[in-house]
């Protein structure tokens, strides 16, 4: 059986979710949102994929094993903080500046940017080795990481 | 190198090290060394942070640069430098031992990298200054551990897990109440501004409850009588590098949270909780060493040695005199290597025998002379025999309890003490001494061999040993210093909120 609403469904949501990880990743500093609840929403994305065409599919759209990924944005996370270490200033410090976009008054990017960028990773990354793990059935018990 | 740089330095590297390793290709050799050179370079900087806090006092710094008591404070004073140095120091000894003798394809996995996590989890705790984050901390410092205690999923390892995780996963509830009922009473989780405002709160029967529930908590994390259950249930299935992990820090983060916690913040009732302590300190020496002498499996055998000593260290914070005190960080030192120290032997004895088990081992004395004696010294120095680390840490906790004229606490401390000597005497009798039993099996597994890399770590702990032993005196005199800023929490809490009142 070819399920086509849920297929359809899934292709055409995965997109929409995973741009609004990115909208409220982006937008968390300054206002509700941020890195962890946008890593969330894309990990709905890739649930969602995985109920529609099944786990190897959801796993080879992540293209990054889970684990991998999490360590990535751990290091992305702590990496944001030593800039300000290096100023003197205490670990994970803000670092602000204004890019200068025409017709606004700049866009104001900074090393908490960053931080939640690699807690976005983190929360990505752990709850889609959650979810492969417990959708991986019982072939294999043995925990498997960096593979 | 700032001090408030080396202060979140021992956390920024190990779970760095931790994601870098993840990172690696899953190969022995990038995740071994990285894992060594990690614990070197927290080792530098627990050493270059106590020299840091023996000169220039107690240091702070605020995460993010946001003001304490309403961003994340990290504080150390001497006791959390020289628990950060030592635990650097215990990282490196068992991250060499895992390399000698793990196999390559656990090494490869994700082994080394969760033990990061761990020893990383276990420094924040020490450095923390405020209570969330010592709670957060202490949640990642176990779920390390869990994954470590189950990672090689045999049944009795799977077993064990269970029974440490659903106890210990009691025990963090417990604390995530107590901390939510601290600040819904006190507003605030920074402990050094709570060591202010909780005495001027007006609720004392409120603040001895809420106290009760942290006694509870982390005496469960430390392993003390009555809730020691989930300790001897589980430290004997892992590997013996793992087991030896554990001993030396998971339970020290109960002990040093009790210790924080009542020296700081919980001080306006001190006649009920070190009344409380002191029994509890006592019945856990008894029954901890009581449980080692019935045992006859190496490793649980020394596990319930773990929970007698824990008792000697909640004793003595009972006491809460100054000299109490300097017994109680020395001892916990000390202690720290020594249980250590048998616990790397006891995974050697078993490569040559291939058992934990004391009734099939036997004249290990004759064929293994250097693993003999470096048993018998930490075995004689657990038991506190002059003249090493073991005899002063001993003797400085019954000089303690005799000044402060608790003859049971004093009395109970010695018997234990001989009762520890007599169960290290069964190991040294039935694994060393007797002649191997008759009904060996015909074709007995190969030993595996005794390389530098499964005894250096072994002699290193020795030394440590003798060392300390001998040169007592320094780290006596260490130990008086970090109880004096213990006794006297106005410098920590001035280092903490500045010049605020």
């Amino acid at each position: 059986m070819n399920p086509v609403v849920m297929h359809t469904v899934a292709r055409l949501m995965a997109p929409v979710l995973l741009l609004v990880s990115l909208v409220l990743a982006v937008r968390g500093h300054d206002i509700p949102g941020g890195g962890f609840v946008g890593g969330l929403m894309a990990a709905t994305a890739f649930a969602l994929l995985m109920v529609a065409f099944g786990r190897p599919a959801a796993r080879k759209q992540l293209r990054v094993h889970p684990t991998r990924l999490a360590a990535a944005g751990l290091l992305v996370a702590l990496f944001s903080g030593v800039p300000p270490m290096m100023q003197g200033r205490p670990f994970l410090s803000g670092i602000w500046a204004r890019l200068p976009v025409p017709g606004t008054d700049g866009l104001k990017v900074g090393t908490p940017q960053l931080f939640d960028l690699g807690i976005y990773l983190v929360v990505l990354g752990t709850a889609m080795s959650f979810i492969l793990g417990m959708a991986r059935g019982e072939d294999t018990t043995a925990p498997e990481m960096g593979g | 190198m700032t001090p408030s740089a080396l202060l979140s330095l021992p956390m920024i590297l190990c779970l760095g090290a931790a994601a870098t390793g993840l990172l690696t290709p899953s190969r022995a050799w990038p995740r071994r060394w990285l894992a060594l050179m990690t614990m070197v370079s927290l080792s530098v900087v627990g050493a270059m942070l106590l020299v840091t806090v023996r000169r220039e006092g107690i240091q702070s710094m605020q995460v993010g640069g946001w003001a304490a008591p309403f961003g994340i404070t990290l504080v150390a004073d001497l006791l959390s430098a020289l628990l950060v140095l030592v635990t650097g120091v215990m990282g490196l000894t068992v991250v060499s031992y895992s390399a000698a003798t793990l196999p390559s394809s656990k090494e490869a996995g994700a082994y080394y990298p969760l033990v990061l996590v761990l020893v990383g989890g276990v420094c924040g705790a020490f450095l923390t200054g405020d209570l969330f984050n010592l709670f957060v901390w202490i949640e990642v410092m176990l779920g390390a551990s869990f994954v470590l205690l189950a990672l090689e999923a045999r049944q009795e390892q799977l077993e064990a897990s269970i029974k440490y995780m659903s106890l210990s996963l009691m025990g963090s509830v417990v604390l995530l109440c107590a901390v939510g009922l601290l600040y819904g009473a006190a507003g605030t989780l920074n402990l050094a501004d709570l060591a202010v405002t909780v005495p001027g709160l007006g609720t004392p029967n409120l603040m001895t409850a809420v106290s009760m529930f942290f006694l509870v908590a982390f005496a469960l994390k430390a392993g003390a009588f009555p809730l020691f259950f989930w300790l001897p249930a589980s430290y004997h299935t892992p590997p013996a590098a793992v087991t030896t992990l554990f001993s030396a820090l998971l339970t020290k983060v109960g002990v040093y949270a009790l210790a924080r916690v009542f020296t700081l913040v919980f001080t306006q009732d001190a006649q009920l909780t070190s009344t409380l302590l002191l029994v509890m300190g006592g019945l856990t020496m008894v029954t901890g060493v009581l449980g080692a002498v019935a045992q006859y499996d190496m490793r649980r055998l020394l596990s319930f040695h773990i929970i007698s000593q824990i008792g000697y260290l909640i004793a003595a914070l009972g006491l809460l005199t100054r000299s109490a005190l300097t017994a109680l960080i020395a001892f916990l030192i000390h202690y720290i290597f020594a249980k250590s120290a048998l616990f790397l032997v006891s995974g050697a004895t078993a490569r040559v025998t291939r058992t934990y088990d004391l009734h099939q081992m036997g004249n290990l004395y004759r064929t293994q002379p250097l693993l003999a004696a470096l048993f018998f010294i930490p075995a004689l120095s657990l038991a506190g025999v002059p003249p090493f680390s073991g005899f002063f840490a001993k003797l400085a906790v019954i000089q303690a309890a005799l000044r402060a004229e608790n003859w049971i606490i004093a009395g109970t401390a010695v018997v234990v003490g001989l009762l520890t000597l007599f169960s290290m005497m069964k190991i040294w009798r039935e694994a060393f001494w007797k002649a191997p039993p008759e009904d060996q099996p015909q074709e007995p597994t190969r030993p595996l061999s005794l390389g530098d890399g499964v005894l250096g770590p072994c002699m290193a702990m020795t030394l440590f040993m003798v060392v300390l032993g001998l040169g007592a005196e320094p780290l006596l005199e260490l130990a008086d210093a970090a109880a004096g800023q213990l006794l006297n929490p106005e410098e920590y809490v001035r280092a903490v909120l500045g010049g605020r009142p």
